[in-house]
């Protein structure tokens, strides 16, 4: 037995799981003021865009879009594993591919605001 | 003190007999204040002899008589028979094979036991003629990792366990965890070979049943979570800073 | 005397087991919401760097059932996550002052207050009220 590399994927989940628990709720509750017509202030498209453009609010969030999506493919990981499915290594290459994607994505569709 | 007529629903095998298991119902007369072990030790005594099971204090402190009650992992001496109003379904501890009727076969957690070195490994020997010298706040690091009897309740609680035959389970972390807590202690880093490997602290995905059902409140899956943060710590200290030493 | 061991073959029905085995399966599926809801995040910032008539879209998009419907869910399964974590937090950091270790609900207490006020933070500054 020798010590395993699992901190590189544990670390981003860890990190993913305590930034969703303090943020996602109060987000989700703003695109559904937004759903149910009362969309905050910021969604405004000159508002939501100039906040948007600013550099550090771009890192932001990249690194938040990153650590939620971590966190929830490791989890969805685990929980195929709990479910029975055995081929472990080719789901999380699935799951962690799928939140990297995520990840790219949300960076290209930030540079180009 | 008034009788009670309990039904125990009895999961049994004979290795030399049987091809698989299978439930055998025993009506005893019982004392209200019985524990489910006075209920077996009545079975055997007066109705079953060859009913097995283990057990030896009768007082939730050796850990012999682990046994899934109602689905539950439980201390059969610790188990009230006042709390179970119907048929009471009694099996071997979950995620062991069955050697014989309640008798589990342990030998995997006894060697996983002996792998995490559950001992002092002193960083320096005592001093002559004297004792270790230890604070009352580092006795209270580790003290509440010390009270497991190694009743292996938690193994039966653990999926994880049971679904990954190899992981070392929430005792033997847990052990191993006292031991690196301890200010005496310089065996971490040996330890870390076996509970930070693949098979240690992360096959646990924190469902917590551990310490739920632990009998002595040692909280394994406390110590697990806190050596997976220690672990990762280190992991990026030792990989993005590698100058630093530990 | 022969030896046969009876090795019980473990199916998914632990999670039936107890109460707690279902009640984790909860926990661990809110990740299917909260994945879903941030790609849904991602999809509005391609949406907004596109211009305002698709930004537009997006919002007239979240106003569907189908979308309050799994926002609605999200916002449970996310709630749910946050209230499992914190609670769990003090076994994982436990905190010793002295002799003593700081007791389980103060610590989670901290988190569930930081997180209302960081909740009230954003709700306020998003301009929502």
């Amino acid at each position: 037995m020798a010590v395993s590399n699992k901190p590189i994927v544990w670390g981003p989940f860890a990190a993913g799981g305590t930034v969703t628990a303090f943020l996602t709720p109060a987000l989700v509750l703003l695109t559904l003021l937004a759903a149910f017509g009362h969309a905050p202030d910021l969604f405004a498209y000159e508002r939501m865009h100039a906040f948007a453009a600013h550099w550090l609010v771009k890192a932001v969030i990249a690194c938040v879009v990153f650590v939620s999506l971590w966190s929830a493919a490791h989890r969805l990981r685990i929980t195929f594993y709990d479910l029975g499915v055995r081929a472990d290594t080719l789901v999380a290459a699935i799951v962690y591919a799928g939140a990297l994607a995520g990840t790219v994505a949300s960076v290209l569709y930030l540079a180009r605001i | 003190m008034s009788e009670r007529r309990i039904e125990l629903e009895v999961l049994r095998y004979n290795p030399e007999t049987d091809r698989e298991p299978r439930f055998q119902r025993y009506s005893v007369a019982c004392r209200e204040e019985w524990v489910l072990l006075d209920a077996l030790n009545h079975v055997k005594e007066t109705i079953d002899p060859t009913l097995s099971y283990r057990w030896s204090c009768h007082m939730a402190v050796c850990g012999s008589c682990g046994m899934m009650v109602d689905g539950e992992p439980k201390l059969a001496c610790k188990t009230f028979l006042r709390d179970y109003p119907g048929v009471i379904r009694v099996e071997p501890l979950a995620h062991f094979p069955i050697e014989r009727d309640l008798v589990t076969v342990i030998d995997d957690f006894m060697a996983k036991l002996a792998r995490v070195k559950p001992y002092l490994i002193p960083k320096e020997p005592a001093p002559a003629n004297a004792e270790y010298r230890q604070t009352p706040a580092e006795l209270k690091k580790f003290k509440q990792f010390t009270l497991c009897i190694n009743c292996m309740l938690c193994y039966a609680a653990c999926p994880e366990y049971g679904l990954i035959p190899s992981y070392i389970g929430p005792a033997a972390l847990a052990l191993a965890h006292r031991y690196n807590q301890d200010s005496r202690d310089a065996g971490r880093a040996t330890r870390q070979e076996e509970i930070a490997a693949t098979e240690g602290v992360w096959e646990c995905s924190f469902v917590g049943a551990c310490s739920e059902v632990c009998p002595e409140h040692v909280d394994p899956a406390g110590a697990i979570q806190q050596v997976k943060i220690k672990s990762t710590v280190d992991w990026y200290k030792k990989h993005l800073m590698p100058w630093t030493k530990e | 005397m022969s030896r046969k061991p009876y090795v019980r073959p473990m199916t998914t029905e632990w999670i039936f087991r107890h109460s707690r085995y279902a009640r984790y399966m909860l926990r661990e599926s809110s990740c299917l919401f909260i994945a879903g809801w941030t790609l849904m995040l991602v999809w509005g910032l391609k949406q907004l760097a596109e211009g305002p008539a698709a930004w537009e879209a997006f919002l007239q998009g979240l106003t569907s059932p189908a979308s309050i419907f799994f926002q609605l869910l999200t916002l449970g399964f996310a709630s749910y996550h946050s209230i499992t974590w914190f609670n769990l937090t003090p076994k994982a950091l436990p905190v010793q002052l002295g002799e003593e270790f700081l007791p389980d609900g103060a610590i989670s207490g901290a988190h569930f207050a930081a997180w209302a006020v960081v909740s009230i933070a954003i709700l306020f500054l998003a301009g929502a009220f």
